[in-house]
Parts: structure tokens; C-alpha cells; sequence
């Protein structure tokens, strides 16, 4: 068999199962892959060594009839997770040379399920970033170009996640997701992106960005593959206060493609100013398509939408300032050269300086400022009552027996690389408006590729779902992703 | 809301960030713009809502109060930019 790295998860798992294929030479296909990606510039730090033991060990399990649908899989880690012995920096030079001496609980959930690790992929620093050029690292690099071959964005906060799925540099990848970060870059690069209710997966050992809205999940190439990565990821866990006690339903046989009678609704506040004439129109055709299935469409209104992006913009970085405090210098990372005299105030100061990049520095000082005394209520209870106000929107609808809910995943498909104007952080704000109120209300999310637009570029949509249905979510996606039919790919430049 | 020079030095102080005298106006005026930006949250009606702290409706889990972990300062040091004799090494504290 040829090319094993396009193989979607779910056909490689058979073909694992079958023994038409090993583990060894699906992973060696990948790393092949990745070799000759150089250009995409999707894996920060590589790990061929520790892939082929991990495929051996999978094949040996294979063989002897103790497998997961994860076993074999070669799959790609966002540098947020960290992974023990291996570089974990979160895209950011001030994390350099820290290698975790423990494993997160999603990336040991994926190992005990048998997954190969392939490396560790590129993103913005610290996820915070909807273009991946907040990176350490450099951009990833979209495998879809523009016009003229110009080179594209594959999104942020989880580009490099995005364009290695898209690229089959592995079949499957983890993502974060804080205001975007897994649903923007699968919108950017055709592929499908899972937000898991916030508590259904697990933050121990995932650098933290923003605690209460800080959620991981899969980037896949299709919704079956999500289906089976988001049950191999999620879990309870004890050393996660947040993560619920709640049995992972098996989300793979929940795909059953009938969604006759689901209510889904469709926000009339997320028709915003500007939205480009084609995106509105894949829209309705999504619309169509889960009518077509036999759902209900139903208008329905979110009347503090327009609220979440400031309100994510004060709550996100006032818990970034928290978290980042712990760089410091002192006890891993980076630490800057000392003068003479320098004391310890001096040493904080430098290390972040030099370790933290423009736009993290601008988030934790915004976050200082708004928590700091004479602002905390002006600006972050504010929010953070804003905040409750966008939550009752939705369970307003949930009650009123909305299934589902309908929305682009980006205002746009993805733009060049460089032309967002540095000196205008809102400018790139924006870009979040469609998928911050998710986080902001704790709920699922899901963006699945549905079409092209006029310049060959994927346009991806979005479903939300209720909490902790994401199964009912996921078979909701598959009817969308069939009546899609998207099967575009990247042409190969890299 | 705009943010002035001395305003955003004491900002960079407390987060604890050096930055340089010259990067101050510009920095102003990019935390001015974000902060521009979220006066639009004043256009809403807050009166009598509660801010929110967590949306799962969970009370936060608890555990036995006892040691689960620990006797290990290799591996707690083994990142540390400076470590001596068990310790995390730092400039001098106090005078």
C-alpha cells in the first residue's frame, strides 16, 4: 500500500486490525512525510526515535488481540502538552530547553490507548494568537496557497496542528482550544476540529493560557476520526480539579447519520457587518443540507454575542497574567543574563522580557492592568458578569429545545501570512468573534470543512452543541460532512 | 480610556516585564486601543447578575488532605536554570 499517511484514522485502524498494514510502516510513512514537509514548518520538535519504538510496541499489541482503535495511530502533539523527556515549550522561547519530567493526562491517555508519538507541533506562543505568528518558532505554513502561490496562514492558535492534518503529515493531531484555537485553523485548512465541553478532557500537564476556558481536543481529517481521538483523549482525572466525573460514552458508535427531528438553530446576531457574500451562502447551504437530513431550522437569537469578544479580551488575558507569573527564571526555562548587581526584581524583569514575545507581553499587561486595584470591577467583573449574561443566551435556547446551533467557524477563509497589522492587536482579535462565546459558555463545538470559496481557499462551519452531548454533536457533523462531500486537497508544493 | 507613558511603565512594573523608556508610547497606545475596545461592555445591563467563576455547574472537587507526592528534588530541579546543593539558586534577595 502506498501513502499510508492519507489514510484517515479510521481506515487505518482496520487495515492495523486486518494486518494489512503495521504500525511500523504507517508510522515510517508519516515520518517520510514529515521529512519533506520542511516548508510547512508544522512540527517544532521531532521525535523518530521514540515513533518507531512506540509503532513496534503497538504492533506487538495487535498481534496479540489487546488494541484500542488508537493503537498504531501515528499522531502529532501541540507543543502545549507536555510530554515527558521531550521538548514542551508551548511555541515560546522562554520555555526553552524544558523538558516535562511528567506526561499530561490526554497525551497518557493516548499512549496507554497506543497511539505513536511523532513530534511536537507548532503554534502561537502559549496559544495565544489566531495566525500561528506569535510562534517562537516562525509560522506554520497553510499547505492550501493563495493566488500566485502566496504563501497562507493555517490559522492559531493550533496551526501547526491544522497543516499537518491537512498535509497528512500524521492522522490525526491534539489541539487547544481557548477562544478558536482547534475550530479557526480546521475552518483555515479543510479539516475538522472538535471543542469538547470545558471539563470533558483533561488540563493536567496542557500549559495553561486560561484555566476556565482552556479546553483540548482532536484535529482530524474527518468527523468519524474525531470521534474515535476524542475517546481515546478524554477521561476523568483527579488531578484535574475541573474535569467532571462522567463516563466517556463511546462516541464513534453514537455516528449514526439520522438527525430526522433535531432542532438546530441559527443565530441571527452572527450575520455580521462585512461577512463576505460567499461565506453567507455556504451558510444557508449548511442549513439546507441538515434540512435535507430531516432537522427542524429553526431562527433563533444570542443577544449578547456581540459582547463575548471584549469580554473574552479582559476575562482570557486576566487569567493569562495569573498563569504566566510562574515564569520566572527560577525554576525552569529561560533565564536572563544578569549585570553586576542585578537583583531578583532585575532577574524577573529581564527573563520575561527576553523570554516573552510582543504578544504575550501586551495580554499580561492588559490582564495586570485589568485586574489591578481601581479596575478589577470596571473591567474584569464586568466581563466576567457579561460573561453569565452569554451562558443564559444559550441555555435560554437549550431550553427552548434548540438540538444544535449553526454558525460560520471564521469570518473569513485564510490570509496571507504577514498581513494582519502588527500594531493593531483588535485588527487580529476579530478573527475570534464567531468562536469565543463557545468557551466563554463552556460548550462543544465542532467545525467541519463544507465547501470552497471563490478563490479555491475551504470554508469550514461550525455546530455547538449542549454540554457534554459531544456524541450527539458528532453525529449531527457527520450528516453535515456527508452532505458536504468535501474531498478537496491541498495541491502538493511543499 | 487612554492609558499615558507613566501609566503603562507601572503596568510592565507590575507584570513584572522590562521595557525600554522608548518602547513606552507605543505600548500606550496599543493597551489604550484594547482597552477602547472593551468599553463597549459598558453598553450592557449587569444589574443584578453575579460574575461568573466556572460554567459547569459542579461544586470543585475534594480530596483527603494527606501527602500524595513528593521525595523527588532531582526530578522538582532538574529544569532549573540554576540549582545548588538541592536548591534553586537566585540573585541575592536580601541586602
Amino acid at each position: 500500500m502506498t501513502d499510508l499517511n492519507k489514510l484517515s484514522i479510521a481506515d487505518a485502524r482496520d487495515a492495523l486490525h486486518k494486518g494489512d498494514v503495521t504500525s511500523v510502516e504507517l508510522t515510517d510513512s508519516c515520518l517520510t512525510a514529515i521529512e519533506g514537509a520542511n516548508a510547512l514548518n508544522a512540527f517544532a520538535h521531532r521525535t523518530p526515535d521514540m515513533a518507531r519504538e512506540m509503532a513496534r510496541a503497538a504492533d506487538a499489541r495487535i498481534a496479540a488481540g489487546d488494541a484500542s482503535p488508537m493503537t498504531g495511530i501515528p499522531v502529532g502533539i501541540k507543543d502545549v502538552f507536555c510530554v515527558k523527556g521531550v521538548p514542551s515549550q508551548a511555541g515560546s522561547r522562554i520555555l526553552q530547553g524544558f523538558k516535562p519530567e511528567y506526561e499530561s493526562t490526554v497525551t497518557r491517555n493516548l499512549w496507554t490507548a497506543g497511539a505513536v508519538m511523532l513530534g511536537k507541533l507548532n503554534q502561537d506562543e502559549f496559544a495565544m494568537g489566531s495566525t500561528n505568528e506569535t510562534s517562537c518558532y516562525g509560522p506554520a505554513v497553510n499547505p492550501w496557497r493563495g493566488a500566485e502561490g502566496v504563501r497562507l496562514t493555517p490559522g492559531g492558535s493550533s496551526g501547526g496542528s491544522a497543516a499537518a492534518v491537512a498535509a497528512d503529515l500524521c492522522l490525526g493531531a491534539t489541539g487547544t482550544d481557548t477562544g478558536g484555537s482547534i475550530r479557526q485553523p480546521a475552518a483555515f485548512t479543510g479539516t475538522v476540529g472538535l471543542k469538547p465541553t470545558y471539563g470533558r478532557v483533561s488540563r493536567w500537564g496542557v500549559i495553561a493560557y486560561a484555566s476556565s476556558l482552556d479546553q483540548a481536543g482532536p484535529m482530524t481529517r474527518t468527523v468519524r476520526d474525531a470521534a474515535i481521538m476524542l475517546g481515546a483523549m478524554a477521561s476523568a482525572d483527579p488531578q484535574d480539579s475541573t474535569c467532571v466525573d462522567l463516563p466517556v460514552p463511546d462516541f464513534e458508535a453514537a455516528l449514526t447519520g439520522d438527525i430526522r427531528g433535531k432542532r438546530i438553530g441559527i443565530p441571527r446576531e452572527y450575520r455580521v457587518d462585512g461577512m463576505p457574500a460567499e461565506l453567507d451562502a455556504l451558510w444557508h447551504k449548511g442549513a439546507e443540507m441538515l434540512r435535507d437530513a430531516g432537522a427542524e431550522i429553526v431562527d433563533i437569537s444570542l443577544p449578547h454575542t456581540k459582547y463575548a469578544l471584549p469580554a473574552y479580551y479582559v476575562i482570557a488575558p486576566a487569567e493569562a497574567s495569573s498563569n504566566l507569573a510562574r515564569y520566572d527564571g527560577v525554576r525552569y526555562g529561560h533565564r536572563a543574563r544578569l549585570s553586576q548587581g542585578d537583583g531578583i526584581t532585575d532577574m524577573y524583569e529581564k527573563t520575561r522580557a527576553e523570554g516573552f514575545g510582543p504578544e504575550v507581553q501586551r495580554r499580561i499587561m492588559i490582564g495586570t492592568y485589568v485586574l489591578s486595584a481601581g479596575f478589577y470591577d470596571a473591567y474584569y467583573n464586568r466581563a466576567r458578569k457579561v460573561r453569565a449574561l452569554i451562558k443564559r443566551d444559550f441555555d435560554q435556547v437549550f431550553d427552548d429545545g434548540i438540538d444544535a446551533i449553526l454558525a460560520p467557524a471564521a469570518p473569513t477563509a485564510a490570509f496571507p501570512l504577514g498581513s494582519v497589522d502588527k500594531g493593531d492587536p483588535v485588527q487580529m482579535y476579530l478573527n475570534d468573534v464567531f468562536t469565543v462565546t463557545l468557551n466563554l459558555a463552556g460548550l462543544p463545538g465542532i467545525s467541519v470543512p463544507v465547501g470552497l470559496d471563490s478563490q479555491g481557499l475551504p470554508v469550514g462551519l461550525q455546530l455547538f452543541g449542549r454540554p457534554f452531548q459531544e456524541a450527539e454533536l458528532l453525529n449531527q457533523a457527520l450528516v453535515l460532512e456527508q452532505a458536504a462531500g468535501f474531498v478537496a486537497k491541498p495541491e502538493r508544493w511543499w | 480610556m487612554s492609558i499615558t507613558e507613566d501609566q503603562a511603565r507601572k503596568v510592565a512594573h507590575l507584570a513584572r516585564i522590562a521595557v525600554d523608556d522608548a518602547a513606552l508610547p507605543a505600548l500606550a497606545r496599543e493597551l489604550s486601543g484594547i482597552l477602547d475596545f472593551m468599553e463597549q461592555l459598558n453598553e450592557v445591563d449587569v444589574k443584578g447578575v453575579e460574575p461568573m467563576t466556572g460554567v459547569t455547574p459542579m461544586r470543585l472537587k475534594r480530596r483527603e488532605d494527606v501527602v500524595t507526592a513528593g521525595g523527588n528534588p532531582e526530578q522538582v530541579l532538574s529544569n532549573a536554570p540554576d540549582a545548588r546543593e538541592g536548591f534553586f539558586a537566585v540573585p541575592k534577595v536580601v541586602e
